[in-house]
């Protein structure tokens, strides 16, 4: 099969208004003749249940939570860039396009891209116009904060709290779809699988985790905004629920599987302390606007700091390494995740760590205390240094934050096109869920910007176009294929339930994310991925024979609900692997050792890489097939990105 | 650490639950609390027993599942954080913990320490919305908001929905969850055009989902995590008196815009 991804032709700047004017309109009075179903609550997932229940659609929505206002976009603490220019200080939606393309390390396709900058501005309106609290200035506006791989102020936010403001208030606009009847709710109830008739998708299979009742919903058309697959890697900041599941039995039903090995480490989490640890923590991207990030210049005042013969506070102003601001003096403290995560690894490398277990650098607001006051620097970051608090029993106003990488974000999903289609008709991915804007890098604040973007601004409008296409004719429920798929999931479930050895599911996880940290996390080699393959193939069989499932299909059972999960990780996992194996190159989060500058940059190869990896599945432990999208740059010169 | 629990287990909603003892070994103090019960479920589950089961999602405290009460305490004996938040460095070695889910008629339990806190949701369903459809709205800035104000509805409108303030009240009263929603939109220019129309659905919902009323003694404001004060149930109740004393005629019906 060919991809098309279907960007409308013309100048970068008009494409998305042509488009919207070419895509066919579904008659507001038929509106009401077509169902769709939505699986996921976060930003994605609320924003477009509710502005297509607005625009007169039936809507079914659906999330594993016991509410849809605790999806993980929820913990999202910084904030969303929106190129308002409200600063003066230069901004556009072109600069905000260019700053995202390079960050993404030039593996983004301009059109969705520059379309993504250009609603951002609608976004901000949105949000306000719902009563979602922004930070203000003393004259009554909006004010603006500055993230890494940008040198404008964009970023609108709510204390250290905005994703839990854009959720509410999307939430809030889902209730009120809810209260009027055009959509009807579904909480604790996981997707686990999808419905196709003819090749186009026609519905899911739903297991209700009160009851345990396998069931099926028809639609016209599917949309899955079900976030990222960051917990393949066991610790990650995203929630403990957070799956790939609905995705990836998506992708075995045809969807490709898009750049999975791009993933985003985040440069500033709470380091990991023990094997107990059940997630990680992230200190927001914010925090470095005012904290400086810094290691000891030698290995020898590292090892005191580690034994506590020290403290960081007495570690001499000549002896303290600002690494960032030495390499990178343009854009200091402030260059995107990768760099900065890359850049903490080769300090921890050098035996310059510190911490317990030498896997930290600081995170220092000494520096921004003495400028600004204590009382200021609590008024913009309260709440994330009082987790600091409670989770490290430090305080950080008296002695820097140790910070360390952790899994945070996932580029790669499932491939859509232009239209946030996938490649199976009526089935359509949102948000995190999807592959198509970060490339292989996400800039801080864009996470918002895009889950939104797709559900309120984009998919409002592509949408109309398919079911105009297929029309509205109801979706027969009673046709065969409801109850094949249903089947099989009944089959699947069972075959998890029968697995009674020696091993929980809990320690399966955990040794899939060891291996997926130490070869597939931030540097990964020819030889380490090989390898790492075959341990995953052998977790793999071993999991189906040895572990631990308890309970029963007919009740409420959290051990089946993750065993599910567990077993997509698991096979998701090998095809991370097998993507980073077919990428010969470096670029962004993706860090092939062979493929790096003198300085230690990632070394891109655009003559043979500039193109998106769409994974088609071929069966049980097959391998899978690699289709090419050429990504086609018209606007932007590919060059080596460069924050010094 | 060695300790011992006192988890209630429940089958089901029909089910009577009953207390049962486990003991918590080789526990670190710098475990969170939930990661102390995930080690107890691992031993459960090797010996094939059933895990306890309770709610918890994104452990940072700021989703709201989490809801245990602990030591009579919900979210334990720690002011202003959820339990995920909580570290055993908290408590002493050989200590004995109680843990039971939220008592409230108006949330059943489901299994063990989990309740059906549905109800919140259909509160909030009832008026807890501005009735604006996507598109069409204002430049963000055509309305300037004074700080002091656009700060209050912003500490109004952390509250994370878990329901501590309802498991400390007496009565189970949602009053605090209920005005927090209210006052963060009865602040704000954007609220105004409904104001009075959403307070009185909200109320009348939160009645209906059969809550207790208020009676002032500021347990739920002691043990709210998010810090959520007694002040928004005095706008609330403000706002209410007001609407349906001066304002019942005028105020429309709270439909949401159709």
């Amino acid at each position: 099969m060919s991809l098309d991804a279907k960007i409308p032709q013309g100048p970068l700047a008009e494409k998305w208004s042509k488009h919207k004017f070419n895509l066919k309109l579904v008659n507001p009075s038929n509106k009401r003749k077509y169902d769709v179903i939505v699986v996921g609550t976060g930003l994605a997932g609320a924003s477009a249940a509710a502005s297509l229940a607005a625009l007169g659609y039936n809507v079914k929505a659906f999330c594993f939570q016991d509410s849809p206002r605790r999806a993980h976009s929820i913990a999202a603490q910084g904030g969303i860039n929106g190129a308002k220019n409200y600063q003066n200080d230069g901004d556009s939606v072109y600069r905000l396009f260019y700053d995202t393309i390079k960050g993404g390390d030039y593996r983004a396709r301009e059109g969705n891209v520059y379309r993504l900058a250009e609603v951002s501005v609608n976004i901000i309106d949105q949000c306000v116009a719902q009563g979602v609290p922004f930070a203000r200035e003393y004259g009554g506006l909006l004010d603006n904060r500055s993230f890494g791989g940008s040198q404008v102020s964009r970023t609108f936010y709510a204390r250290g709290q905005t994703g839990q403001q854009l959720l509410l208030g999307a939430y809030s606009a889902l209730n009120r779809q809810i209260h009027l009847g055009k959509v009807k709710m579904y909480t604790r109830t996981e997707m686990l699988d999808v419905v196709t008739i003819d090749g186009h998708a026609k519905g899911i299979v739903t297991r209700n985790l009160k009851t345990g009742a396998i069931e099926t919903h028809a639609a016209h058309a599917v949309l899955l905004a079900t976030g990222g697959y960051g917990n393949v890697f066991y610790l990650s900041t995203n929630a403990i629920g957070s799956n790939v599941t609905a995705a990836w039995r998506a992708h075995k039903r045809g969807a490709y599987f898009a750049n999975p090995c791009y993933t985003q480490i985040h440069p500033t989490c709470i380091p990991v302390t023990g094997d107990h640890q059940s997630k990680l923590t992230l200190m927001s991207e914010s925090l470095r606007n005012d904290g400086r990030v810094w290691a000891p210049k030698t290995v020898e005042v590292a090892e005191k700091l580690r034994s506590k013969e020290i403290t960081a506070s007495q570690v001499k102003e000549e002896d303290r390494d600002y690494f960032l601001e030495r390499k990178y003096p343009s854009f200091g403290n402030l260059v995107p995740r990768d760099v900065a995560s890359r850049n903490a690894k080769e300090m921890t490398d050098d035996g310059k760590g510190v911490g317990a277990t030498g896997l930290a650098v600081y995170l220092d607001f000494a520096e921004s205390i003495q400028r600004l006051g204590e009382d200021t620097v609590r008024a913009k970051y309260g709440n994330l240094f009082d987790m600091y608090l409670q989770i490290t029993d430090e305080n950080p106003y008296k002695q820097p934050m140790r910070i360390y990488p952790a899994v945070h974000y996932t580029m790669g999903g499932l491939w859509v096109d232009y239209n946030l289609s996938t490649n199976v008709p009526g089935l359509y991915a949102l948000g995190e869920c999807n592959f198509s804007d970060h490339g292989a890098n996400r800039l801080g604040a864009s996470a918002l910007m895009q889950g939104l973007s797709d559900g309120y601004f984009v998919i409002p409008y592509t949408l109309g176009d398919y079911l105009a296409t297929i029309g509205p004719k109801p979706v027969d429920i009673n046709h065969p294929a409801f109850e094949k798929t249903k089947q099989e999931v009944i089959a699947y479930n069972n075959k998890l339930l029968a697995l009674k050895g020696n091993k929980t599911v809990v320690e399966y996880h955990r040794e899939l994310g060891h291996i997926i940290w130490e070869y597939c996390g931030m540097a990964r080699s020819e030889e380490g991925l090989t390898k790492a393959k075959a341990m995953i193939k052998a977790l793999k069989a071993d999991f189906w024979v040895n572990a631990i499932v308890t309970g029963e299909n007919d009740e409420v059972n959290a051990a089946l609900e993750r065993a599910g999960r567990v077993a997509d990780f698991i096979e998701l996992g090998e095809l991370m692997i097998t993507d980073a194996l077919a990428r010969r190159e470096s670029c962004g989060g993706h860090f092939r050792v062979e493929s790096q500058t003198e300085e230690g940059e990632a070394l891109r190869d655009d003559e043979n890489f500039a193109f998106v990896s769409a994974w088609e599945f071929k069966g049980e432990n097959q391998e899978e097939e690699l289709h090419k999208e050429e990504l086609v740059f018209e606007n932007v010169k590919l060059t080596q990105r460069s924050y010094k | 650490m060695n300790l011992t629990l006192k988890v209630w287990r429940q089958k089901n909603t029909q089910t009577a639950g009953k207390f049962v003892t486990y003991k918590a070994e080789g526990i670190s103090p710098d475990m969170s609390f939930l990661e102390m019960l995930d080690v107890v479920n691992e031993s459960l589950t090797r010996k094939n027993d059933e895990p306890i089961y309770f709610d918890h999602d994104c452990r940072e405290g700021i989703c709201g599942s989490c809801s245990l009460y602990i030591n009579g305490h919900p979210h334990g004996p720690k002011k202003a954080i959820t339990t995920c938040q909580l570290h055993m460095r908290t408590f002493s070695d050989g200590e004995t913990i109680t843990i039971e889910p939220w008592r409230s008629a108006a949330f059943p339990v489901m299994k063990d320490l989990a309740t059906d806190r549905s109800a919140f949701d259909r509160i909030q369903q009832a008026g807890g919305f501005i009735s604006i459809n996507t598109g069409g709205v204002p430049d963000a800035n055509l309305i300037p908001i004074p700080k002091v104000i656009a700060d209050e509805a912003f500490n109004s409108a952390t509250c994370i929905g878990c329901g501590a303030c309802v498991a400390a009240c007496k009565n189970a009263s949602a009053m605090l969850f209920t005005s927090a929603k209210i006052t963060q939109l009865g602040l704000l220019p954007q609220g105004q055009p409904e104001r009075y129309s959403r307070v009185q659905a909200m109320v009348a919902q939160m009645d209906e989902e059969g809550f207790g009323n208020c009676t002032n003694t500021g347990a739920c404001e002691a043990e709210c995590p998010k810090e959520i004060t007694l002040n928004n149930i005095a706008f609330m109740n403000n706002d209410y008196f007001s609407a349906k004393l001066f304002r019942e005629e005028q105020a429309h019906d709270h439909t949401g815009g159709e």
